[in-house]
């Protein structure tokens, strides 16, 4: 029975788009700790860390995010746990989230000059203190503009969740369109709503990264 | 954990999954193609093109570039038939291919093509090169090999993304892993080996990509 659209669907569809917030929020901020930890391990000094982060990136950035959340998924049931798809969908997207933010991450890092680790260690700060007051303040700047751009690709990755049947923005559309057939009205507002959260995000990044570059006089 | 392993099914369907991979490689390849045909001709109109052909390449960039890939393939490939285009799910997975990764290549191209001295053209011109020759010696080819590494690397994550496509069951290597999920339900197996061949996949179009780098932008300059 196909039925008309109507502002109940609407609601559905605008409902779902806190659980794309949620999964988004989740993914970014545990990708976010997990990410320093692979960039700092990426840019130590010892060789074990950095071959071991390195696999690690490689190993999330050349296979696809699809195969990650079905391996989470099916994998979780392989221990034993029974999870379900928005659990495995934000642990996935966790995953992947750290891999990329500790690749753009280390680049930050290692784009702060090396007089200023010499100088710090010639100072007599130890790895932590020199981390956290020279380093990472400095990389921080550097990092600002790439991370707000990965967030927009990260929200655009979170519909992935839908084919492992997570009911977010994505899913919901599919559902009303199952059940309305208005393909270009359904996938139209779902591709306007994360036309509204990316876009302003977009913008910032590139207005960040010019006003970084006219900063440091690149 | 008391699970065991039964990688059985999987290597005796393994022809199918093999089928599978080299479906996404043309696939991929095929969109790469074209894609790169398309954001040659929207870089160009975005650089030197007249205002309302830049402000429709902008949008065209700006919309793909900021929703997600799943939603485009549902909207050509549910959407099109609406108007009258009825194409199969392997047509709409290029489709949506070459949408995509057109959109991300122009503003690469574009870059490529920003980074091209003016004094080049009016050299080459001067030196009595054809219009289509100055464009193709000494701006396209000179762009390219700038942002030759940008454009693999958006390539790659194409090729990647194009598992996506199993969600409206074009034919390719994920597709080909979920039919035989769904026939032998040794999910976690399968989806493991698939994942290593997408491994396998980025590695071998990584390593196509620097021969192709080797042959065709080995010659000298000065930068």
């Amino acid at each position: 029975m196909i039925r008309h659209f109507t502002v109940n669907d609407l609601w559905f569809i605008v409902s779902a788009l806190q659980w794309t917030l949620a999964l988004s929020v989740i993914a970014f901020v545990g990708g976010g700790v997990f990410g320093l930890l692979v960039a700092l391990a990426r840019t130590s000094d010892n060789r074990w860390l950095r071959v071991a982060s390195n696999g690690y990136i490689q190993l999330f950035q050349g296979t696809p995010l699809l195969m990650q959340l079905f391996l989470v998924f099916f994998g979780a049931n392989v221990l034993g746990f029974n999870i379900n798809p928005w659990i495995a969908a934000a642990i996935g997207l966790t995953f992947n989230a750290s891999a990329f933010l500790g690749e753009i991450w280390r680049g930050c890092i290692q784009a702060v000059p090396r007089g200023q680790l010499e100088a710090s260690s010639a100072l007599g700060l130890k790895y932590v203190n020199m981390m956290r007051y020279v380093v990472l303040p400095q990389a921080f700047k550097i990092a600002v503009a790439p991370t707000v751009g990965f967030l927009v690709q990260l929200i655009k990755s979170t519909s992935l969740a839908a084919i492992i049947g997570f009911t977010e923005l994505t899913r919901a559309g599919q559902i009303v369109n199952n059940a309305t057939f208005r393909p270009f009205l359904v996938f139209g507002i779902v591709a306007g709503i994360y036309f509204i959260l990316c876009w302003p995000l977009s913008a910032l990044s590139g207005r960040l990264e010019r006003a970084f570059v006219a900063a440091s006089g690149r | 954990m008391d699970y065991t392993f039964q990688f059985r099914d999987v290597w005796n369907s393994f022809d199918e999954l093999l089928w599978g991979a080299w479906l996404t490689v043309q696939l991929s390849a095929s969109a790469m193609a074209l894609g790169l045909m398309v954001a040659i001709v929207c870089a160009v109109g975005k650089t030197a093109g007249p205002r309302p052909v830049q402000f429709l390449v902008n949008a065209y960039i700006e919309i793909i570039r900021n929703t997600p890939f799943l939603i485009q393939i549902f909207i050509i490939f549910f959407g099109l038939p609406v108007i009258g285009m009825r194409l199969s799910s392997n047509q709409a997975a290029l489709l949506a291919m070459v949408v995509n990764v057109g959109a991300y290549a122009t503003e690469i191209i574009r870059a490529g093509i920003e980074s091209i001295h003016k004094g080049q053209i009016e050299a080459g011109l001067a030196l009595g090169l054809k219009w289509g020759q100055v464009f193709r010696y000494i701006v396209l080819k000179p762009s390219l090999k700038t942002v030759y590494p940008a454009l693999t690397s958006q390539f790659i994550l194409l090729m990647l993304s194009s598992s996506i496509v199993s969600a409206i069951s074009a034919e390719e290597l994920a597709s080909a892993a979920n039919n035989l999920q769904s026939r032998t339900f040794r999910s976690f197996e399968i989806y493991i080996v698939v994942t290593g061949m997408y491994l396998v996949l980025s590695l071998l179009f990584s390593t196509v990509f620097t021969v192709i780098n080797r042959l065709a932008f080995s010659y000298p300059d000065r930068r």
